[in-house]
């Protein structure tokens, strides 16, 4: 998809495989069909909204919409924005971002609806660890902590990697699950993040873990570009389209990859 | 002219209440979020009577905004409440992204908006709120004359499905529209009929409008006054059809002449009928300090300003 179109974000995408597919095939409860209330299934906010190719490619497999429109990924008059969006129409899709920062407080916000609703499904997000930087983040941890957001796990992609470099250089976050913890929140930290079987344990405890009265923080220890050797160990892959021979080598090294979408 | 009668001095986030009470006792889906500013807001019945469906967020708007765009979903209709500099300035990209580009149907209702918040000076009184809001594609911006009309927006407000900007303020000002008034978005309200001129006038400076009518008409000059109490969608009609009679206007709002409702009004003039046009508005400035009275005075947006400016544009027709 990203090289097709020579633009977007593959090393991100890459690095949450193994997650958005253990979420929506092993772990999340969903009705047939898509309708924006979400009312009686489980719901998922993606608030890195750059890591889409990896968001679409996971909805259109699990029915939302054809596999082919993958190919109009970033084009005119596309379904398939850059950045995800209700706007135009995509099933699958509750809102937008892209711009970061965000998506916890419209996950506490859907939460909370569900919670008035007397639905006992719970609401998932994923945020990438850079984009915790920005500061509404906080506002929503602290806020989920405090009015006992217990439906609610947030999952955080411990890439240690954004545009600039390593987190580490670029604005330290340090600590990410003990800063969960100390905001209040049940936090548990997978390993590996990148086995699918690791994953599906590590959000069947996450799951296990909602209900008492506070909210669940995942921190998933992944590497971004994950099964590409060129494209780990390096933020370079951030938001860069790989070359005809990049991909080739890419696909190569991924004999399962259904097809270039 | 038609005459107006000041039924008591109410501030119109009082009538925000009002209406937030009704819709607690009427709407079992309508939720209020606020950042620490209840007692400003004045939403205490509201959240006496309804506090499962009340959210104190703090002293944090971004988040605010967020949870009202999540609580959409589920069928919610959020009404998250600030200040008005910080329920838009404060979040603009938050309302971008998660409510008006997402289509959340996101009541934001903002009080102490403009000059009329008086004391605590620039730092509050935001006069950009109008331009900041109206920009945002698919949003409604409604900013309501007195106490009965805002209670009115806030209710009819819940009926319309999308995101909207409600605007009222501070001080106690005239009450003179009538009680239990039914609101219709979009559709501006003709005062009182003239010939002379036409005032375009939206929030606070209605009444101030009809008082400068009332004293131009002992100067024989017939005013028309239209309360546009919604900026956008804007009534282009009801603009068209008067200034087609009366040949001259003048808009008057507290807010920034750049990005109010002059700016929208005038669009309308310049692409279907040209007209002479003046604005009551501030001029690309900040606030300060001040009492209401005398803000309004020294930034020239009270009825004296209205008449010297229906004076001035009445030389170019």
């Amino acid at each position: 998809m990203v090289h097709k179109v020579n633009s977007g974000h593959p090393g991100g995408s890459l690095g949450c495989t193994e997650f958005m597919v253990a979420l929506y095939n092993e772990i999340m409860e969903l009705k047939e069909g898509f309708d924006m209330d979400g009312i009686g299934e489980d719901v998922f906010f993606l608030s890195n909204g750059h890591i889409s190719p990896v968001f679409y490619s996971v909805l259109a497999r699990r029915g939302y919409f054809p596999l082919e429109e993958l190919n109009t990924f970033r084009l005119i008059n596309s379904r398939l924005q850059g950045h995800p969006t209700t706007h135009e129409g995509l099933p699958g899709v509750r809102i937008a971002s892209g711009s970061l920062g965000q998506g916890m407080s419209v996950a506490i916000g859907a939460a909370l609806a569900k919670k008035l609703n007397n639905d006992d499904h719970l609401v998932f997000s994923l945020h990438g660890d850079g984009e915790l930087q920005e500061g509404q983040n906080w506002e929503a941890i602290m806020f989920a902590a405090g009015n006992k957001v217990d439906n609610l796990i947030a999952t955080v992609d411990r890439n240690g990697q954004q545009i600039d470099g390593p987190t580490e250089k670029v604005l330290p976050l340090g600590d990410v699950a003990e800063k969960f913890r100390v905001f209040g929140w049940d936090v548990l930290e997978v390993e590996h993040g990148n086995d699918l079987e690791r994953m599906i344990a590590g959000l069947k405890e996450a799951k296990s873990r909602t209900g008492n009265g506070k909210p669940v923080c995942m921190v998933m220890d992944t590497e971004m570009g994950n099964g590409v050797d060129f494209m780990m160990h390096t933020h370079a892959w951030h938001g860069k389209a790989p070359s005809d021979e990049q991909l080739a080598t890419a696909l190569a090294q991924n004999p399962e990859t259904l097809g270039d979408y | 002219m038609t005459k107006y009668t000041d039924q008591g001095k109410q501030d119109t986030r009082s009538g925000y209440g009002a209406g937030m009470t009704e819709l607690g006792r009427t709407n079992p889906n309508v939720v209020a979020l606020c950042a620490d500013l209840v007692g400003s807001l004045k939403i205490e019945t509201f959240i006496e009577e309804n506090p499962e469906r009340f959210f104190q967020v703090g002293i944090a708007e971004a988040n605010m905004m967020g949870i009202a765009a999540g609580l959409t979903i589920g069928g919610k209709i959020p009404f998250a409440s600030s200040f008005a500099n910080f329920a838009t300035g404060r979040v603009y990209d938050q309302i971008r992204q998660s409510i008006a580009y997402s289509d959340k149907n996101v009541k934001i209702c903002a009080s102490h908006a403009g000059l009329t918040l008086g004391e605590d000076g620039a730092t509050h009184q935001i006069l950009e709120d109008i331009g900041l809001m109206k920009m945002l594609p698919g949003m409604t911006v409604i900013n309501p004359c007195d106490f009965n009309q805002t209670k009115a927006a806030t209710i009819a407000i819940a009926e319309h499905h999308g995101p909207v900007y409600l605007r009222f303020g501070r001080p106690k000002v005239a009450n003179f529209t009538p009680v239990d008034q039914k609101f219709e978005i979009g559709k501006a309200l003709m005062l009182s009929e003239g010939t002379d001129v036409t005032i375009i006038a939206t929030g606070h400076l209605v009444w101030e409008s009809l008082m400068a009518a009332e004293a131009l008409e002992n100067q024989g000059i017939s005013a028309e006054v239209i309360n546009m109490h919604t900026i956008k969608p804007l009534d282009d009609k009801a603009i068209l059809d008067s200034v087609k009679k009366t040949g001259c206007v003048v808009t008057a709002e507290e807010h920034n002449y750049l990005g109010g409702l002059g700016e929208s009004v005038a669009r309308v003039l310049a692409t279907h009928h040209p007209t002479p046009q003046e604005f009551i508005a501030t001029q690309d400035t900040f606030g300060e300090s001040g009492t209401p009275e005398q803000l309004m005075e020294k930034y020239g947006l009270n009825n004296k300003a209205i008449e010297a400016a229906v004076l001035r544009v009445l030389k170019r027709k």
